[in-house]
């Protein structure tokens, strides 16, 4: 009876998702081919034309040197969301090993590595994302690569925590047992059963994951251990915008936007993805 | 869960936060181990500094570092557990007195922040536990920029529209009450967008769930099924983040600190880190972590009071920032 | 209303009968309680209408009993009374009464209407089916049962409290006063359906709707419920029961109907209905119960329903099967198994054998063990006590390899199969996958898949689709087909027919007598269904609390 009271489940995506997935490819666009797409490069000085308000020729009006917001915001895309991809990735990986491992230890053998396991990634998930990355970034010094690494290490135990909870899940599902019954051996059980049913939300997961390393990445970049000036990274753009902010607010705005519009996208395809999974 | 099993529970649980807490101090203990170059040369100023050899030596000793690796680990949780976080490099008084310092503000900024981030979702949860699809709607789509928002961003965006163009409040902390708001709301609209869309997620299970038409067959009346039954299973699943949302905001207020110049465990944290002193940062972030994980069992054991269903805490895709 | 099957040893737990008031058959309708005329129920999106056309009427002093199966309209049908039909159905009727505030008889609010509110609980409720969640779990057992009390302000306090307690009792719930602050999560199945049931009479109202009230419990407690029921019935009030089992309502109903497709297919007193229904599918419902029903008669085959073309036409009826003694050692021997689970002693010392080519029959409530009886057997749980014993061979003093051989000898079809199938898969898929898991090389795999469907009556075009397409009997059917892939001497069978209706459930256990007499394979039959059991099951032993219970 209550099955009626449920909403129809929509069949592919929404108006609102398009656009987000369009937008999120505008983006792409601008990390792989910035050039193509600037129209000025974003290094140019000009300091006549400094502190102009967005026009027709700056659509988004130039910085305190001149140089032109649009062509830095452009060309800042693919700082950000090459840290972001690379950092999801590594994190990913790491956190998919590690929650495998703590998941799929089970037995009094193994209790000891499962034990272990799950305190480091309940340790790791106790520091808060932005002050673990700025440990490291401490120990290890400013600059890209940290950033990445951290970035990576601070989202991983999320995604560690996922897997552990779907490996254990699958572990004690029917399908499971129905192959242990069979006769199948524990490398063929792994292999066709539980990992593929752990590694379902991983496509959400990474996707919503682009979107707060890149939040976490500008973050870093506004604290001014990013790249050094004058590179176009969205964070340290924001930042160098603060001391003008009352007479030239666009300087501050467009890159956040950016930035906005990166985590809003990816949440939006998230949700939809998420989505399209469940029913499928 | 009957009386008697769950102190059992609870101290089963218990047990289990101070494995973390040991974990956590150890891996701040490995991460250490990663400082490229010397660290008694870290310690006395950096490779800049030029130091003597026999400055060198007294660094090592003071600082223990020419003992063997596990000989250090002890004596860094021993310390750790008297509350001896060491000396600041750079301003060579006890960490612990850095941090003394600077908890209070950082503490006030960040409950008013919670409880900021709680009124909103639950604003945003309420509109959403009626049956009005375009609140609903309009209520997720907040949300979700909300959420979404980068929280220095938001910051600069309420300094322009709140100080400088009505001039309502500071746009740089005074001290007094108005200075706080700014800072709480930049810190809270974010948290506030995730609490609500989590408690959003648990009030749309509850509206469809079967006990709601045992509810209804009983002459419960619209309103007294939102409060009495929905509400509360919206609630629960937001009531688990607590932590998370506690450590969040302990990692926002490092940028709104800096952004409005408000002293503060943020700003001593920042400062430390363009400053490489490693112990300051070392100890704010212990700190944070330690608090989670405190605050994240007291919540745990009260909800499981509560809410007997979930056993372990619900691994949601939470995320990192 | 005893029952003794001829042939069959081992007592028969007695089932309570009901007795009805010596003039029930010629009573005179007392007042109208409920009433809808030509109701109509639509959903966007479905063409057919879940319900078409129905009336019904249900007066004071009797018992109207709405029977069918899953997707017939009959739980719909009786929510539209209490005006509780989902938000988005589509409802059209050309008059709808119910008792309202006062006693009168009065037209229906609208559905979502504040009037509703005076009337649901206090003079109209529902006993709900139920679903793991028909009490909230964040709330103590004695808010929710008193729940109605408060809203109507019938009562406060300290009597309130008493009122509850007393409700609970009269419900059947052992130690009502343990339980007051315990949530719904906290209880069995057979504690939270006597909970509901306190929860809607605890405020008297005159029209009872139960939908199902007794799914979870056994037969003794089943009875409890209904003679309650019609108690309330001989007092004056109106009661339309719900149920899929016809049989049942023999004792109960004052009248029934018979519903199929969202209508009303047959209607009269239940001596006539079930002694000589009219319609087709009545006298399938009838047949297809195992109720009463010796071993080895088929419940199916002497009239096909017309609609389910996807299953193949049963074959010649199955004769009786004698339960053979052979002199080598049984199949299946689980000797003094004993399992505790932390503190919670679950087997208690329980033996049993199974010979070549019989069924045992496992029966005990939800939580008396059988589950955990069959997962020793099955190996997947290893008991503190005792020696399962496979054709002799003590499993636990071989190697892990031969232990693994052991294991192929046997197999077992679960409660659930779709919870079994890996998400995605096709029939096809899996029944190759148990074939290579059997040993069978790769290219005669097919033409063995294609065997082994046509054997459990499954159309071979439906081992393209994915499980999740298929409907219950088919995916019951295919979950079969995998057992009997690696042709195993012994079936483990976990409530395999529970969650099916009982036409679709008749033509399972048909396939089953014709498995059983074809391969001669033994089979351990574990179900809460007396029926089933005894229909199935040439010895039949009761689980109770962990221990085998005799008599």
């Amino acid at each position: 009876m209550p099955r009626h009271d449920r909403l129809p489940q929509r069949n592919g995506f929404s108006a609102g998702e398009w656009i987000a997935l369009a937008a999120l490819g505008v983006l792409v666009a601008c990390a792989l081919a910035p050039a193509l797409l600037a129209p000025v490069p974003p290094l140019a000085v000009n300091p006549a034309e400094a502190f102009t308000p967005p026009s027709l020729t700056h659509p988004f009006g130039t910085d305190d040197s001149g140089r032109d917001v649009l062509s830095r915001v452009i060309f800042g895309a693919r700082d950000s969301l090459v840290i972001g991809a690379v950092a999801t990735l590594l994190g990913l990986a790491a956190g998919i090993a590690l929650g495998a491992l703590a998941g799929g230890s089970r037995g009094r053998l193994l209790a000891p590595v499962r034990f272990i396991a799950d305190r480091v990634i309940e340790a790791l998930f106790a520091f808060p994302g932005l002050l673990l990355a700025l440990l490291l970034i401490t120990v290890w010094g400013p600059g890209t690569a940290s950033i990445v690494v951290a970035v990576a290490i601070s989202t991983a135990p999320g995604y560690a925590r996922m897997v552990r909870g779907g490996v254990r899940q699958a572990l004690g599902s029917g399908p499971v047992e129905a192959a242990r019954l069979q006769g199948d051996r524990a490398a063929r059980v792994w292999a066709t059963l539980v990992l593929p049913e752990a590694m379902r939300p991983v496509l959400v997961l990474a996707t919503l994951g682009v979107g707060h390393a890149v939040v976490l990445a500008a973050a870093l970049g506004f604290l001014g251990l990013g790249s050094p000036p004058p590179a176009p990274e969205w964070g340290a753009m924001l930042n160098s915008g603060r001391p003008y902010l009352t007479k030239a607010w666009w300087i501050t705005f467009f890159p956040g936007a950016m930035i906005l519009a990166v985590g809003i996208a990816t949440t939006v395809i998230g949700r939809a993805l998420e989505r399209e999974r469940r029913f499928a | 869960m009957t009386g008697e099993g769950w102190w059992w529970r609870a101290a089963a649980r218990v047990g289990g936060a101070v494995a973390v807490l040991v974990t956590v101090a150890t891996l701040a203990f490995v991460a250490l181990q990663f400082i490229p170059g010397d660290p008694a040369e870290a310690a006395l100023g950096g490779p800049g500094s030029q130091a003597s050899a026999a400055a060198l030596e007294a660094a090592r000793a003071e600082f223990g570092l020419d003992r063997p690796i596990l000989t250090q680990y002890f004596d860094f949780m021993w310390r750790l557990l008297r509350g001896d976080l060491g000396v600041s490099y750079a301003q060579r008084i006890p960490v612990s007195e850095v941090l003394g310092n600077a908890i209070g503000p950082t503490l006030l900024l960040t409950f008013t922040a919670l409880l900021l981030a709680w009124a909103l979702a639950l604003v945003s949860v309420v509109i959403a536990s009626g049956h009005s699809r375009r609140a609903r709607s309009v209520a997720s789509a907040l949300d979700l920029t909300a959420a979404a928002m980068p929280n220095f961003w938001l910051a600069s965006l309420l300094v322009l529209l709140f100080a400088s163009v009505l001039g309502w409040f500071p746009p740089v902390s005074t001290g007094g009450f108005s200075g706080i708001v700014l800072p709480a709301l930049a810190l809270a609209i974010p948290t506030a967008g995730f609490l609500a869309q989590v408690c959003r997620a648990g009030v749309d299970a509850a509206r469809t769930a079967p006990f709601i038409e045992s509810a209804r067959a009983r002459g419960e009346t619209e309103l007294g099924i939102r409060v009495r039954h929905v509400m509360r299973h919206g609630l629960v699943p937001g009531l688990n983040l607590t932590a998370w949302a506690l450590g969040s905001l302990l990692g926002g207020a490092a940028v709104i600190e800096v952004i409005f110049a408000r002293p503060g465990l943020g700003r001593t944290l920042v400062t430390g880190v363009l400053g490489r002193d490693v112990p300051v940062v070392l100890g704010v972030v212990l700190f944070s972590a330690c608090a989670y994980v405190v605050v994240a069992l007291v919540t745990d054991l009260v909800i499981s009071r509560v809410d007997p269903r979930t056993e372990s805490r619900l691994a949601q895709a939470v995320p990192r920032a | 209303m005893s029952a003794r099957q001829p042939g069959i040893p081992g007592e028969i737990p007695q089932k309570v009968s009901v007795h009805l008031p010596a003039d029930s058959t010629a009573a005179t309708p007392g007042r109208v309680l409920a009433r809808v005329e030509s109701l109509t129920v639509r959903f966007p999106g479905h063409r057919a209408p879940a319900i078409d056309g129905v009336s019904l009427v249900v007066h004071a002093g009797e018992c109207v009993a709405l029977v069918g199966e899953s997707g017939s309209g009959k739980s719909l049908t009786a929510r539209a009374l209490l005006g509780l039909l989902p938000r988005a159905a589509i409802a059209t009727h050309t008059s709808l009464e119910i008792v309202a505030p006062g006693g009168t008889l009065r037209a229906a609010p609208e559905p979502g209407h504040r009037r509703w509110d005076a009337i649901r609980g206090a003079h109209g409720s529902l006993i709900p089916q139920d679903a793991l969640g028909a009490l909230d779990p964040l709330r103590r057992v004695e808010h929710e049962v008193g729940d109605a009390l408060r809203l109507h302000r019938l009562a406060s306090g300290a009597e309130r409290r008493h009122r509850v307690l007393a409700a609970l009792n009269a419900a059947g719930m052992p130690e009502p006063a343990r339980h007051l602050r315990q949530r719904s999560d906290e209880l069995s199945g057979g504690l939270r359906q006597r909970a509901l049931v306190a929860t809607a009479l605890i405020a008297d109202p005159e029209f009872i709707v139960a939908d199902e009230p007794t799914t979870a419990l056994d037969a003794g407690h089943r009875g409890n419920v209904l003679a309650r029921l019609r108690q309330r019935v001989d007092q004056g009030c109106g009661v339309l029961l719900i149920t899929h089992d016809l049989a049942s309502v023999r004792g109960v109903a004052d009248r029934v109907l018979v519903m199929r497709h969202g209508r009303i297919i047959e209607a009269g007193e239940p001596a006539h209905v079930l002694s000589d229904p009219t319609h087709p599918f009545t006298r399938e419902l009838l047949e297809s119960s195992p109720a009463g029903k010796p071993r080895g008669v088929r419940l199916t085959g002497a009239s096909v329903s017309p609609d389910d073309s996807q299953e193949l036409p049963a074959s010649a009826p199955v004769a009786p099967i004698a339960a053979p003694r052979d002199t080598c050692a049984p199949r299946l021997e689980l000797a003094e198994i004993s399992v505790s689970f932390g503190t919670h002693q679950v087997l208690r010392s329980v033996s049993l054998e199974l010979g070549a080519g019989e069924t045992v029959g496992l029966v005990g409530e939800s939580g008396s063990g059988k589950t955990t009886l069959l997962r020793v057997a099955l190996g997947l749980q290893r008991p503190d006590a005792g020696t399962v014993r496979i054709d002799g061979v003590d499993r636990q003093a071989l190697s892990a390899a031969a232990r693994l051989q052991l294991r192929r000898r046997l197999a077992f079809v679960p409660q659930d199969p779709l919870d079994s199938f890996p998400r995605g898969a096709t029939g096809g898929q899996i029944l190759a996958d148990a074939l290579r898991a059997a040993g069978i090389p790769r290219a005669s795999r097919t033409a063995q898949s294609a065997a082994l469907a046509t054997e459990v009556g499954l159309e071979t075009d439906l081992l393209r689709r994915p499980t999740q397409s298929l409907s219950g009997g088919q995916r019951q059917r295919l979950s079969i087909a995998r057992a009997l892939a690696r042709d195993p001497e012994v079936l483990l069978l976990d409530e395999p027919v529970s969650a099916l209706d009982v036409t679709v459930q008749a033509r399972v256990l048909d396939l089953l007598d014709e498995v059983q007499a074809r391969r001669g394979t033994s089979f351990l039959f574990v179900s809460h269904d007396v029926d089933v059991i005894h229909h199935m099951s040439d010895r039949v032993l009761r689980l109770e609390n962990g221990e085998i219970a005799r008599g």
